[in-house]
């Protein structure tokens, strides 16, 4: 009778999976075998292994990483002086509070910030350091994305920075180990699961950014998330575009299983 | 789970409430089912005044909806969630919709208004005998500029893009054809064109303008260029004549090469419930009094001939909106290509965007 009822509770989340998660990737992995006429093909995958999209990868690849990398270093160390405060729960909120605002109006707002008569350049102007071209470069491109990211590096972190017993680091401090040692031996390997899945969750979406390419960069930086955007809904070459996204999916699995390994409980 | 099961009921109860006030309510103003016209349109494409008329004029109720792109209104239409009477989108869409039999024909003898539209602008290739649809609003592709930036540049030339001065001035629309069709046109080429050769040319001339091409953008590019972002832009004039009147000190010119020629035409979906509203609807827009009424508040350039005749000299003599008849017949409209050309266009332009760098 138990399990019974447990299994009945268990149907909606099985059903969600099975809607969401499996039948979507089903159909991708479908439509990707599928040429624009509507024939079975394996076109789509040769099609992908050509320069433009090898170089499209690579690129999409090297901006996620900047993207995570510059997330990383400026999350970490702002959350670890974050848990040192005395209101850390009010601070956090503030880091957070501008996720709530609507992406596309943030870049909206950065296109008027970075603008050749933008806020920013007035100011340079003003310091005697003359206009630049900010908007449309690959510095805006990454500093918005990183500014949109930020809060998905910092949670994680924050939670596995709260977890961190301060003991030890009285400990360490007690038995003569420099400040440095004491992050790189102690307070590093201990936050290192927080630090995985930040990276996760930043890494993986900036893979397909789409919508901040056009917006900020002008499309003079190309994602695979681009393409994918465009083949849906301008070219109409479902398998194409599924072909990317399959590959997508691939890639985020193996770095979820790469960076993944073993929780806290099995160590 | 009695809790549950009762807030669940309380919603259900709610809802189907309120579906019966509002259809109380709709029927109270004389919303109801057989005297509604449900038209769907850009957003700020008509002039409001109009529907009023119209309303006053048949006693049919209109229900306004606006889309921002033929893909949206497509997909919208192809569901058939909702009853659409008439629908206006442009020429590729109009194939497109044809093709997918989401369209009904229209009865020309219930359009005796179609008489007003100016013959260049009919029977057409993608709806050849206008079956499908009537002219609502045209207009073409070419070149927004600064002329207090680009010196003695004029763009009579597709060729004066490529000029060295304007190295990181260029806003480029982020659409295919458009862009193909730029670098197609230079080279005096058809901007329909089939041929292999002629298409890798234009690549190859597309990727010598990158230094030039600042960036390609959405409808961002209104904004942009009215704030003097970029010196030139490639747009469409009906988004020309909104970045000119909120910008006076820029220009727009159609390079003589030749460009593309783009309709907006309305339609009757096959969704629609009042095809007698439907009918008399086109025919009241096609009217040469209101047409040019529309024209003069929509901005963009009338089909119809006599409501262009209506125009005060200053709409109907500019050349930047209304072209010779010398560059008219260089306007090409864009062609069905079929999907597996498209997506070979589509691929060129994608390559001509990785190189942007």
């Amino acid at each position: 009778m138990r399990t019974k009822s447990r299994n009945f509770y268990l149907a909606p989340y099985l059903l969600w999976i099975v809607l969401f998660v499996a039948a979507p990737i089903l159909l991708i992995v479908y439509y990707s075998f599928r040429d624009i006429e509507g024939g079975w093909t394996l076109g789509n995958y040769s099609h992908f292994f050509t320069s433009v999209y090898l170089k499209m990868t690579v690129s999409s690849f090297w901006y996620a990483l900047l993207i995570t990398f510059f997330s990383l270093v400026i999350a970490y160390p702002t959350t670890y002086l974050l848990t040192k405060t005395k209101h850390k729960q009010l601070w956090l909120l503030l880091i957070i509070v501008p996720s709530w605002v609507n992406l596309l109006l943030k870049a909206y707002a950065f296109i008027g910030l970075f603008g050749t008569y933008g806020l920013t350049n007035e100011l340079l102007e003003a310091v005697g350091l003359g206009r630049h071209q900010i908007l449309f470069t690959d510095f805006s491109f990454v500093f918005v994305s990183v500014y949109i990211f930020i809060p998905f590096m910092l949670l994680p972190i924050y939670n596995s920075l709260e977890e961190l017993n301060p003991s030890l680091l009285h400990a360490a401090r007690d038995l003569g180990a420099s400040a440095w040692t004491t992050i790189r031996r102690v307070i590093l390997p201990l936050t290192i699961d927080g630090i995985k899945s930040g990276c996760q969750a930043v890494f993986i979406p900036s893979l397909s950014l789409f919508m901040i390419t056009r917006l900020i960069a002008g499309n003079r930086v190309i994602t695979l998330g681009t393409a994918i955007e465009q083949h849906f809904l301008v070219t109409q070459d479902w398998g194409m575009g599924a072909t990317i996204a399959v590959f997508l999916v691939i890639v985020m699995a193996i770095i979820m299983l790469a960076t993944g390994g073993k929780r806290r409980g099995a160590r | 789970m009695k809790q549950l099961v009762r807030l669940g009921a309380a919603v259900l109860v709610a809802a189907f409430a309120l579906m019966y006030l509002t259809s109380y309510l709709n029927s109270e103003q004389g919303y109801s089912g057989a005297n509604t016209l449900t038209v769907y349109n850009w957003g700020d494409y008509i002039d409001p005044e109009l529907i009023a008329e119209f309303e006053a004029q048949t006693g049919v109720k209109v229900i306004y909806q606006t889309f921002d792109s033929n893909e949206a209104m497509l997909t919208k239409v192809a569901q058939g969630g909702t009853t659409f009477d008439v629908a206006v989108p442009s020429d590729y869409a109009i194939s497109k919709m044809v093709e997918e039999n989401l369209l009904l024909p229209i009865d020309h003898a219930k359009v005796p208004n179609l008489a007003n539209v100016d013959s260049r602008f009919l029977d057409l290739s993608f709806d050849p005998g206008n079956v499908y649809s009537v002219p609502y609003f045209w207009g073409t592709v070419g070149i927004v500029y600064n002329p207090e930036l680009v010196g003695d540049l004029t763009f009579d030339s597709w060729n004066d893009l490529w000029s060295p001065e304007l190295r990181n001035d260029i806003l480029l629309v982020d659409s295919a054809r458009e862009v193909m069709g730029m670098g197609l046109n230079s080279l005096g080429y058809s901007l329909n064109d089939l041929d292999e050769a002629h298409l890798q040319e234009a690549l190859a001339k597309l990727k010598q303008l990158t230094p030039n091409v600042k960036a390609l953008v959405g409808d961002e590019i209104k904004m942009l260029l009215a704030n003097e972002e970029a010196a030139v832009g490639l747009v469409w004039s009906g988004d020309a004549s909104e970045i000119l009147s909120e910008n006076e000190k820029l220009d727009y010119v159609v390079p003589q090469e030749g460009s593309n020629l783009w309709f907006d035409n309305m339609v009757i979906p096959k969704t629609a419930k009042n095809l007698e509203a439907a009918h008399q609807f086109i025919n009241f827009m096609l009217d040469a009094e209101v047409g040019e009424r529309n024209t003069e508040y929509v901005g963009y350039s009338t089909p119809n001939a006599e409501s262009f005749k209506l125009l005060p000299a200053d709409i109907a003599e500019d050349e930047r909106f209304y072209p010779n008849a010398e560059l008219t017949d260089k306007l090409e409209v864009y062609d069905n290509l079929g999907k597996k050309m498209l997506a070979h266009y589509n691929e060129l332009f994608l390559e001509f965007k990785m190189h942007s760098k």
